[in-house]
């Protein structure tokens, strides 16, 4: 009898630990079970231990009984475990819950590159893009080279102190960036394709259009038989560049001691499309003049080329062009900053609005 | 300059408006400034008139009612106010409906009790003049009903110029026509001094007066005549209304004919009264010290020795070349002038006008440079004027003082050169068609087909054309440069791009700019107090002598102030978190010698180029965390970024006392290159600096790009490293050392005990507490080993251990656990 007595004791407890474990409210109920009915002193384990000292006859039955019942167990828990972890995982989601209106952590703030900046490195990369190299050069500089060797007689007004700023009598502040002309020259031989963008200074009390202290690209081509159609093709192509396809340029006679003939160079208006006018209105950027104001520029003067002779350069052997345009204004142009004090102000609220 | 455009038109007519005209002066050279519309508006609404009778008005003494005759037949009834009106007078009326110069329009009206249909026009009311003492008498044989435009010049335009330094003779309106015929081509009148006007009398302008030239340098030339019987009066309509326009007030027929004389020609006159010349000589010379005199402005303004003065035989009567003197002025009871026709020295005559603060009509045009055979041109217009409109009579002879008289100039030009400059053939018969346009001779027949062309320069062009470039300048504006085709230089080598500074230097203001900093641009000009308020010695930097104020005396030696004053007008604002950094030049004294030939690459002042930046936070206020300010830590972190972006090994060491005055004593590092160069510095800025500043708490640093970038290793130096095929083995170690130990000489003990194995040493945690003991800290390293050529084991990283604890042993340090 002990035969059918041990088997119905397992299926006894096989319903027992069945209807236990479907009614496990928790992960740490069903591990309470678990350990109940298949731990170490469960008494299915001690079962199982004991099926040795059982009469050989009755060791396979029970033996056999005894491991269905495991497994079934054993499924039966991860059954009901994956059903209960899958509860409790959507309770402590929803418990988890934030306002997600709120702003995240700040992002690490974007900086920006001054206005003058930006424009000035673009104008180096559409340069550079036409074979010229980028050179810089001293701001405290010697009058030699910002005036005499530029050509300037020892009388031009340029020179006077309401003019120029002057540490001693033969070294001042550089009044444009055009010095480094002679320097880059006296460096070396032609051919030269440079500009030079710096920091220039004059003594004008600052007002919407004037500042002591402002940035010019200059540029200077010396080679055999640079023209100034060459000039006029190299600053369309700027022209083009900076303020969009189809921008024609003109020239114009000027005057600056240092080139001759001498050229004031005009830019179609970007702003009404070189027409002068914005629907009905006179435009406001060009004044109706259809055209703009945007640099100085001419063939380098024989005169000029003298001072660098030694160096190789031989106003009848080569020639060339140079030409000077002063940053803020491109700035103040293409941006419609209306106060060129304003670039120095350094108010972050300015400096923010111009990207990059 | 002002040129009314009916003048102009008198001496050049292309058949073109003013606009049009303005155009090619602008494309020539010649800039037009502005186009202005003077006078009435439609000139249909004025018409000659005829008093037919001027009859008392029945309720007003001082008006007149007027019936006028205006050409259609029906009388036309004025009310006049004017005390000159009277029946036979031709007269300038403006009809009902007409546009005054001003703009208001004139409508009828009832004037006490009498309906006025019109108006009997003053000089002033048609902007002609400035007279209104009564209306204007035309007596010219004007009929009624003919438009008073034909008349009189009631309507034009006026063509504002701006005249380059080099263009003296565009000064002139007979110089604008000039440039118009070049363009054009259309016809010019003849020089309106061509032809002089009769002496008469048989004494010599010499008998009368003496000039003497003490100072040649400063007076190249000075003319004078004589003129007797001058009836001083108002000039006639036609003269005043040109002056007017272009913007002289009328004064008086000889003053106003001086001004015409220089508004025509460009050559400035003056006219003395001769009986108020005092000696009735003039001597030319420079000012004697402490010297003054009232002008004709009614002002006394003194004279540095550099003026030129004109003066009589008691002391000056006039500024040479800017403005004459009371003392001889022209009056009412004129009768004998004595007009001055001189040259003076345009850069004497710009700075005196400058140093005087006084610029004039006069002085505008001489300081251009005047060629002294303009004087005498000017002598014969103004006589022929003074003969006509004065009644004068002129003196014979010319009292001439011309010290050095210079010969015509001579300039060859080759028309191919002109192409080869230009970049497009000009022919040689163009070339000489637009230099006689312009007034140059150019030789005969027999010098064509030589390729070159001689010129003779004439004296109105002498300062601006001496060069074969500057004719080639000529031939190009009037060929027209806006004709010139666009093409890009064929260049045989040289190749765009920026230098490894360059790039560097955009490297490292990118991460700048990527970190959150934002680029200000700061003057680079500061001052005194600034630097005194940096615990800075201001004497060693360099000093403007004429700075705009002391504001701006001085030359920035760092780029600190003008990070702190934005800082402190950006907090005034109420904004916080400032990240602020600027790339500029700084400037200290050099060693380079003064130099008057060149330098030959010289430079007269130690200029660096320098990286700034300022932090006020180190991380923002947010709803989950409090702001925390910037410390030494966060420039720092700035710092590491960019010295890593420059690939240029570098230390912080602890700031020698006194070297960074500006910052926080305890909270000052010096940053240090391999090779032991101080490259800049970072830290806190000093509480009291920051107190004096009026800003918040800052973090700030600044250092050498240049230095930098001449550290940066080259290209090539970044050979290939095999970093990848054996991994690194890392281990952290707790090291125990004194407080004041610092990071620094942890890391050194811990690397010469690791060897060449040990690649990298990083701090990641201190910790301070009771079981260490007092005056104890725990600083945690993650190092990392690497092998080129094998993989680490565990036990030969292991075995470094001891040689570490070994090092550190001399540092007074030792493991942790």
């Amino acid at each position: 009898m002990a035969e059918p007595a041990a088997k119905r004791r397992l299926e006894e407890l096989s319903a027992e630990a069945e209807a236990a474990l479907g009614a496990a409210r928790s992960s740490a109920e069903l591990e309470e079970l678990r350990v109940r009915y298949l731990g170490r002193r469960s008494e299915l384990t001690a079962t199982l231990r004991s099926i040795r000292e059982l009469p050989a006859p009755e060791r396979g039955p029970v033996g056999q009984a005894a491991n269905s019942v495991r497994v079934r167990l054993e499924e039966l828990i991860a059954e009901r475990g994956a059903a209960l972890e899958a509860t409790e995982l959507d309770r402590r989601l929803e418990q988890d819950r934030l306002d997600v209106t709120l702003p995240g952590d700040p992002p690490l703030p974007a900086g920006h590159l001054h206005l003058v900046t930006q424009i000035r490195r673009e104008l180096e990369d559409v340069f550079v893009g036409l074979g010229f190299e980028v050179l810089e050069g001293p701001e405290v500089e010697y009058e030699y080279y910002n005036f005499t060797a530029l050509n300037h007689p020892p009388s031009h007004p340029a020179r006077l102190p309401g003019d120029t700023f002057y540490l001693s009598d033969d070294v001042l502040l550089r009044t444009h960036t055009s010095p480094m002309q002679i320097r880059a020259m006296e460096s070396r031989p032609p051919p030269i394709y440079v500009v030079v963008p710096g920091r220039v200074y004059r003594p004008d009390t600052p007002d919407a259009t004037h500042v002591p202290m402002f940035h010019q690209l200059e540029g200077l081509a010396i080679d055999e038989g640079v023209t100034l159609a060459d000039l006029k093709g190299t600053l369309r192509e700027f022209a083009r560049a900076m303020f969009g396809p189809g921008q024609e340029v003109r020239l114009r006679p000027g005057y600056f001691p240092f080139t001759e003939p001498s050229v004031e160079v005009d830019v179609s208006c970007f702003a009404c499309h070189g027409t002068g006018a914005v629907g009905s209105e006179r435009c406001p950027t060009c004044k109706g003049e259809a055209w703009i104001e945007i640099l100085g520029a001419g063939m380098v003067d024989p005169n000029v080329l003298g001072y660098v002779a030694e160096s190789g350069y031989d106003p009848e052997r080569v020639q060339g062009f140079a030409f000077g345009m002063g940053i803020e204004r491109i700035a103040m142009l293409r941006y419609g900053v209306p106060d060129l004090r304003m670039l120095w102000e350094n108010d972050v609220r300015l400096l923010e609005q111009f990207g990059a | 300059m002002r040129v009314p455009f009916a003048w102009l038109r008198s001496l050049c007519d292309p058949g073109l408006g003013a606009a049009e005209v303005g155009e090619l002066l602008t494309m020539a050279g010649v800039k037009v400034e502005r186009l202005h519309r003077i006078g009435v508006g439609d000139p249909a609404a004025f018409v000659v008139g005829r008093v037919v009778e001027a009859e008392r008005h029945p309720n007003a003494d001082r008006l007149s009612v007027c019936t006028v005759d205006d050409g259609s037949g029906e009388p036309r009834t004025i009310v006049c106010g004017a005390p000159n009106v009277a029946a036979g007078q031709t007269v300038a009326v403006a009809l009902p409906g007409a546009v005054m110069p001003d703009g208001t329009e004139l409508g009828e009206a009832k004037l006490r009790g009498v309906r006025s249909s019109g108006m009997i026009l003053a000089e002033d009311e048609l902007a002609i003049g400035e007279d209104h003492s009564g209306i204007l008498v035309l007596d010219n044989g004007a009929a009624p009903g003919e438009p008073l435009a034909a008349a009189l010049p009631i309507a034009d335009e006026v063509i504002e110029l701006e005249i380059t330094p080099n263009r003296p003779d565009v000064m002139g309106v007979y110089g604008v026509a000039r440039e118009v015929h070049a363009v054009t081509g259309a016809a010019l009148a003849e020089d309106p001094a061509a032809t002089d006007a009769p002496a008469s009398g048989s004494d010599h302008a010499s008998d009368h007066a003496s000039v003497e030239i003490v100072d040649p340098d400063i007076c190249p030339r000075f003319t004078a005549r004589v003129f007797e019987d001058v009836r001083i009066g108002p000039s006639p309509p036609w003269l005043k209304q040109r002056l007017t326009a272009a913007g002289q007030r009328p004064i008086s027929n000889v003053v106003d004919i001086t001004n015409y004389v220089m508004l025509l020609l460009g050559q400035p006159l003056h006219a003395f009264d001769l009986d108020r010349v005092r000696g009735r000589s003039i001597v030319v010379r420079r000012a004697r010290e402490g010297e003054s005199m009232v002008t004709l402005d009614g002002t006394e303004r003194a004279f540095s020795p550099e003026v030129a003065l004109v003066c009589d035989a008691e002391g000056p009567s006039g500024i040479a070349g800017i403005m004459g003197g009371a003392v001889s002025e022209v009056s009412a009871e004129t009768t004998r002038v004595l007009m001055e026709s001189a040259t003076w020295v345009g850069p004497n005559i710009m700075r005196s006008s400058r140093a005087l603060g006084l610029r004039t009509e006069a002085s505008a045009r001489f300081e251009k440079g005047l060629h002294p055979d303009l004087a005498l041109a000017a002598q014969r217009l103004a006589a022929k004027l003074m003969v006509e409109l004065c009644g004068a009579r002129l003196v014979a002879g010319t009292i001439d003082a011309h010290p050095r008289p210079a010969s015509p100039r001579t300039v060859a030009v080759r028309p191919e050169r002109i192409g080869s400059v230009l970049g497009e053939a000009v022919g040689e018969d163009e070339v000489r068609e637009v230099l006689q346009r312009l007034g140059f001779e150019t030789a005969g027949d027999e010098d064509v087909g030589s390729g070159r062309v001689e010129v003779s320069v004439p004296p109105f062009r002498d300062g601006d054309v001496q060069r074969e470039a500057d004719l080639i300048e000529e031939v190009a504006r009037i060929h027209g440069l806006d004709r010139l085709p666009a093409s890009l230089p064929a260049r045989r080598s040289a190749v765009g791009r920026l230098t490894p500074a360059q790039r560097l230097r955009r490297r490292l203001e990118d991460a700048l700019r990527d970190r959150g900093l934002s680029e200000i641009v700061a003057y680079s000009f500061t001052c005194a107090q600034a630097l005194q308020r940096l615990r800075l010695d201001e004497s060693e930097a360099l000093r403007i002598r004429n700075p705009l104020s002391e504001d701006g005396a001085l030359l920035r030696p760092l780029l600190l102030p003008g990070l702190l004053d934005a800082a402190r007008r950006n907090a005034a604002h109420g904004r916080a978190g400032l990240a602020l950094f600027e790339s500029a030049h700084v400037y200290a004294t050099g060693s380079e010698p003064a130099a008057s030939s060149s330098p030959r690459g010289g430079r007269p002042a130690d200029e660096r180029h320098h990286l700034a930046g300022l932090l006020t936070e180190a991380a923002p206020a947010t709803w989950r965390a409090e702001a925390r300010p910037a410390d030494l830590y966060a420039a720092r972190s700035v710092v590491e970024a960019l010295l890593e972006v420059a690939g240029v090994p570098w230390r912080a060491d602890r700031a020698a006392p006194g070297a960074h005055p500006f910052l926080h004593p305890g909270r000052a590092a010096t940053v240090v290159a391999a090779d032991g160069r101080q490259l800049g510095w970072l830290g806190e800025l000093h509480p009291l600096v920051a107190r004096d500043w009026e800003v918040p708490a800052v973090a700030v640093f600044e250092f050498d790009a240049g230095a930098l970038s001449e550290l940066a290793p080259d290209a090539d130096e970044r050979g290939y490293r095999d970093l990848t095929s054996f991994p690194a083995v890392t281990q952290d170690l707790a090291v125990v050392v004194a407080e004041d130990t610092s990071a620094a000489e942890v890391e050194r003990a811990v690397r010469a005990g690791g060897g060449e194995l040990l690649r990298s040493v990083r701090p990641f945690d201190l910790y301070r507490g009771d079981q260490l003991g007092p005056g104890r800290k725990s600083l945690a390293l993650r190092l990392e080993f690497r092998a080129p050529d094998r993989t680490l084991t565990e036990s030969e990283v292991a075995g470094r251990r001891a040689d570490i604890e070994a090092a550190l042993d001399e540092i007074g340090g030792g493991l942790r656990g």
